[in-house]
């Protein structure tokens, strides 16, 4: 694609008309003569820019602070991961998945892991499960309240993003407690879970509950309520439930559009039928239904936990021997679930071997990163970044 | 230096106190003068930069729930004289294919419109560089220079960025400067003066901002938004918008380039904040009550330039406060604020600021002398 070095008639909207000579004349005089003649730009935002969230690079036609087209260029975090499944087993890639969408890395954890169960057809007992959907919505908590924090941010507000990260901070506490690590966990594994649960983990979980349900009131008081985010968000980005359909958007982006579809409520795995919530759905599907509909989503997130939480089964929590070899019989299998950003889906084709034959990800935010390039036409820049960042985007997702 | 400090007594000009003209009679002294005042002024404007950068950090610190700078002297107090000697020993960035002369003439401006602004400010009866009679007039002249300055970094770096956030900048600067002179004007009508020093004495009784029943609030109000906007303070910071525009019209400066348009904001925010104590607060002039002696005597112990940095400060904090609370508006609707909310409202308020002078309806009456 040629950026620079483009000439005012190609950059320009109208098309040089090829019919006659008189007229490309015509065409010529008038566009660049006139004292009050526009041009549009193109500009590049990113890879390196504060609210991509990442090295996505979004190449915009701008006239003024209007943007004319989206033009996103992929391809700069491209880590081959899934050409890379091809030459190691299942068990190492799922350690892979942590860093597809690193904010729901346990979430991802389990798709690999389930798609390699559902394969196998190992049956799991009652306390991976349950750990595994506590761990899951936690991490939805979390997920959400570092969104929220950079939402903020993007918008132009800096205080929300300390207050998101402050709050997170608890949970990968949680997390560390037990896992050791606070971001790429690794730790749903094909078979189970890698180790046992922190004795102090149900404690802990439950303190940080109690702490945090207040402060959701909190974070509305100081960011819902003000009128200059009303202002911001409502009636900006409308994205109709067909045309999410249409581009195969999924998570909040979808609900907020309209249409409620939950994979945790419309094909529910881990012990999600056992449990009561909410799915929280949107209107008109603009960036103030994608806000509320994600701050909701903590509130159901909670509840699901409280559920759970006091009555964690007793059981091992590895059925698999250890080290044993997995090898997924000849077929082609595909996985789902909800992460925090929509579907995430796996695709494996095996071929009886350890190793996966092909293997490809379906994941949320390359499905979602369209749909900002239909919102986003024809609104300012700042609506740009706010759609952008109401999307909630993790890069390395996209480009795996 | 005494010739300096002594030019700087209100009401003592150096004509005055060397008799007849200064700068043919005693040119060398004149030059002093003029050398030392300058010499003051800048050292003044980096002191107060330095300690409200300090500040801010710390307020915003506080805000977001964690410490602020704790590491240089103690709770970081030394944090800013630290970062002001990074910053001048630091590689001056200039891209290639830049309008050098402009890029480097940009934060100059800057500086330099903000510095004539501040030398107008009086900060207590005795201290003033200029007094001067059009005061009001020159203040709201030069504050506008400082817009060149602006423009001109966006233009001259060569960084689409930048020129949009200078064409932001330019906008709002311009637009929101007629509401913040609408609601100044309130008071120079009140006080029949465009002099600093006469406007804060015609506050003796009481201040513009009650002493008017409501327009004096608007006026302020007003004054508080559009001052917001004309320094480029969130929720108005469209032409820097760090998530829209990387860093806006300064992405392309670093080093001691950088720190002049980082020097000339918050001396900005210093001069605005001044400027709403002088119009609306008092000035230096203490707090009374109506007729509680007592109180009244207590409040007239505190010298007049501690009045004044109690308001001052209390306006900054308040504008600090503003910055870290409240997302940033988007450049139509910022438009849409002034041109039609701030500007009829403060058409209107004007309007019937000049009835209530005519008709002589507000509460303490004073008589200009």
């Amino acid at each position: 694609m040629e950026i620079t070095g483009m000439t005012a008639a190609t950059m320009s909207n109208t098309e040089v008309p090829v019919s006659s000579l008189d007229e490309r004349i015509k065409f010529f005089q008038n566009e660049p003569q006139s004292a009050l003649a526009t041009q549009e730009y193109f500009v590049n935002m990113g890879p390196q820019h504060p609210s991509t969230h990442g090295v996505l690079r979004l190449v915009l036609k701008m006239d003024g602070e209007t943007v004319r087209e989206i033009i996103p260029v992929l391809g700069y975090v491209h880590r081959g991961m899934e050409k890379k499944a091809e030459y190691i087993g299942y068990r190492q890639q799922v350690h892979l998945t942590d860093r597809l969408d690193y904010l729901c890395a346990l979430m991802n954890n389990w798709v690999m892991a389930d798609a390699v169960e559902r394969a196998m057809k190992i049956e799991l007992n009652d306390r991976i499960l349950t750990l595994r959907t506590i761990f899951a919505e936690l991490q939805r908590i979390q997920s959400h309240q570092l969104w929220w924090g950079v939402f903020g941010m993007d918008l132009g507000a800096f205080t929300p993003f300390l207050y998101g990260f402050r709050d997170r901070e608890k949970i990968t506490a949680i997390f560390e407690d037990t896992m050791g690590a606070r971001l790429t966990m690794n730790y749903i594994q094909p078979g189970g879970l890698m180790y046992d649960i922190h004795p102090e983990f149900p404690r802990k979980v439950k303190d940080f509950l109690k702490y945090f349900k207040p402060i959701l009131n909190e974070y509305d008081e100081l960011f819902t309520g003000n009128v200059i985010v009303h202002q911001r968000l409502k009636g900006i980005g409308i994205l109709d439930g067909k045309t999410a359909i249409s581009v195969g958007a999924s998570g909040p982006v979808l609900r907020a559009s309209g249409v409620s579809y939950d994979l945790r409520k419309s094909d529910p795995y881990g012990v999600y039928s056992k449990t009561q919530f909410e799915v929280p759905v949107g209107t008109t599907g603009d960036c103030w239904d994608r806000y509320i509909v994600r701050m909701q989503e903590m509130r159901e997130s909670i509840r699901i936990v409280e559920q759970l939480i006091d009555n964690i089964p007793e059981g091992p929590t590895m059925v698999m021997k250890f080290g044993a070899k997995i090898r997924i019989p000849e077929g082609i299998y595909y996985n789902q679930m909800e992460t925090a950003r929509g579907i995430l889906g796996v695709m494996l084709v095996a071929d009886g071997t350890e190793k996966p034959y092909r293997l490809h990800f379906r994941t949320p935010n390359f499905n979602n990163l369209w749909s900002v390039i239909s919102m986003a036409k024809g609104l300012r820049l700042a609506d740009l970044v706010a759609i952008l960042s109401s999307v909630d985007i993790v890069v390395p997702d996209i480009d795996r | 230096m005494s010739s300096g400090s002594n030019s700087l007594i209100q009401g003592v000009s150096l004509s005055q106190w060397v008799g007849g003209n200064a700068w043919t009679d005693t040119p060398w002294l004149a030059f002093a003068a003029v050398l030392g005042g300058t010499a003051l002024t800048i050292g003044f404007m980096s002191l107060t930069a330095m300690v409200l950068v300090y500040a801010e950090r710390k307020i915003a610190a506080h805000f977001q729930c964690r410490l602020g700078p704790m590491r240089v002297g103690w709770h970081g107090i030394l944090q800013s004289i630290a970062d002001s000697l990074k910053l001048f020993f630091k590689e001056d960035i200039v891209p290639t294919n830049t309008d050098h002369l402009l890029h480097a003439l940009a934060p100059a401006l800057c500086v330099m419109a903000t510095l004539l602004a501040l030398i107008t400010i009086p900060l207590s009866p005795s201290i003033s560089i200029a007094n001067m009679n059009i005061g009001v007039l020159f203040l709201s002249a030069v504050s506008g220079l400082g817009v060149l300055g602006i423009l001109l970094g966006g233009w001259s770096s060569n960084n689409k960025w930048s020129l949009l956030g200078a064409m932001r900048a330019g906008a709002q600067i311009i637009s929101y400067e007629i509401s913040m002179t609408l609601s100044i004007l309130v008071v120079v009508l009140f006080a029949g003066s465009m002099k600093f020093s006469t406007i804060i004495e015609s506050q003796a009784t009481g201040w513009w901002i009650w002493r008017v029943p409501v327009v004096g609030f608007v006026a302020f109000f007003i004054f508080l938004i559009s001052s917001t906007a004309e320094i480029n303070r969130t929720p108005f910071d469209l032409a820097e918008g760090e998530s829209e525009l990387t860093a806006g019209f300064h992405t392309e400066y670093s080093g001691l380039r950088f720190a002049m348009f980082f020097l000339a904001e918050y001396i900005n925010l210093f001069i605005a904040s001044s400027l709403g104590a002088i119009l609306f607060l008092g000035g230096w002039m203490p707090f009374h009550i109506g007729h509680f002696s007592t109180f009244n005597h207590l409040m007239d112990l505190i010298p007049p330039g501690i009045w004044f940095a109690m308001k001052v400060c209390g306006l900054i904090f308040l504008s600090m406060w503003i910055r870290w609370t409240f997302p940033r508006l988007r450049v139509d609707q910022l438009m849409r604020l002034e041109w039609k909310i701030l500007l009829p409202i403060g058409l209107v308020n004007l309007a019937i600021a000049a009835c209530l002078i005519l008709s002589e309806y507000y509460f303490f009456v004073w008589n200009p002398l």
